[in-house]
């Protein structure tokens, strides 16, 4: 029982350190990583809580694959300390109150007003394996299976459109400048 | 096992810590990084509640969690480049108008 608290207690301090860190960040790459951190602590909490495969879903996707497109676009656009003068002066510390009131309704919602505090129960082995997982996915949440698989399609297409369409307009304008023909044909 | 409502607080905590970062950070990508963490906390909450019940339903809508977070950045990133190009900016306060 102690050792339960000895793995939680370190582990929820960190994911809490890590998530402040990254609002505080002035470098927007230092709060990438500092997410990154809080997705692994995360994704232990998850191992405790018995979701093996959810947990290494969330190392490759989360912390793997999103993380990495953060961190591409972050330096893309070299927008690590981009600075502007604030427009609306009083809207920091108006937002810091209205979250920390969001927070402590949270709290005192969770751990002051009575619940019930029955015990977990047993899981068969193999809870939350990936041969777990597949069976529910595919008998009872086959159909949400295909639409997530076309939602990811459209999302990939609506990428490519947005990020596309600039460039070709770029290049048709820079074609239209540096174009040896229009050129020679206006120089005369 | 530490007892359900730790899971729970947890949860709470970093999703109000997530929505402190969405209103005093005027960074667009801090605030898409903010609503990752606020999605993740959803789904500490999901797994949590899933292995109080000692079911499974909870871990699958964490998976649709996750695949649909992924749709939502690869877009919301797209979205934020090409208004980096079109305003050379990616802060909030920058972008109040209609019109590009």
């Amino acid at each position: 029982m102690v050792t339960d608290y000895l793995l939680f207690i370190p582990l929820a301090l960190i994911a809490i350190v890590s998530a402040v860190g990254m609002i505080i960040s002035k470098n927007a790459i230092y709060s990438a990583l500092n997410l990154i951190v809080n997705f692994g602590t995360v994704a232990v909490f998850y191992l405790i809580l018995g979701a093996q495969f959810i947990a290494l879903a969330q190392i490759t996707v989360y912390a793997g694959a999103i993380m990495v497109l953060f961190l591409f676009v972050i330096m893309l656009l070299g927008a690590e300390q981009l600075r502007a003068p604030r427009k609306v002066r009083w809207q920091e510390g108006t937002a810091l109150v209205a979250g920390l009131i969001l927070l402590a309704e949270g709290i005192y919602v969770i751990f002051f007003k009575p619940t019930s505090t029955t015990g977990y129960p047993t899981v068969p082995v193999g809870y939350g394996s990936a041969t777990a997982i597949g069976l529910e996915l595919f008998n009872q949440y086959l159909l949400p299976f295909e639409v997530t698989s076309i939602l990811l399609l459209v999302a990939m297409i609506g990428a490519i459109v947005l990020a596309s369409r600039r460039r070709k307009s770029t290049r048709s304008s820079r074609f239209d400048t540096t174009n040896p023909l229009i050129s020679s044909d206006r120089q005369p | 096992m530490v007892p359900i409502t730790y899971y729970v607080g947890l949860s709470a905590i970093l999703f109000g810590l997530g929505a402190i970062g969405v209103l005093v950070r005027r960074n667009a990508i801090v605030i898409f990084m903010s609503i990752e963490l606020m999605l993740n906390s959803a789904n500490l909450a999901f797994v949590a509640f899933a292995r109080y019940y000692g079911a499974l339903n909870g871990q699958i809508f964490v998976f649709f969690v996750m695949a649909v977070a992924a749709a939502e950045v690869a877009v919301g990133l797209a979205v934020i480049v090409a208004i980096f190009h079109s305003k050379q900016s990616i802060n909030v306060d920058d972008l109040d108008s209609l019109k590009g």
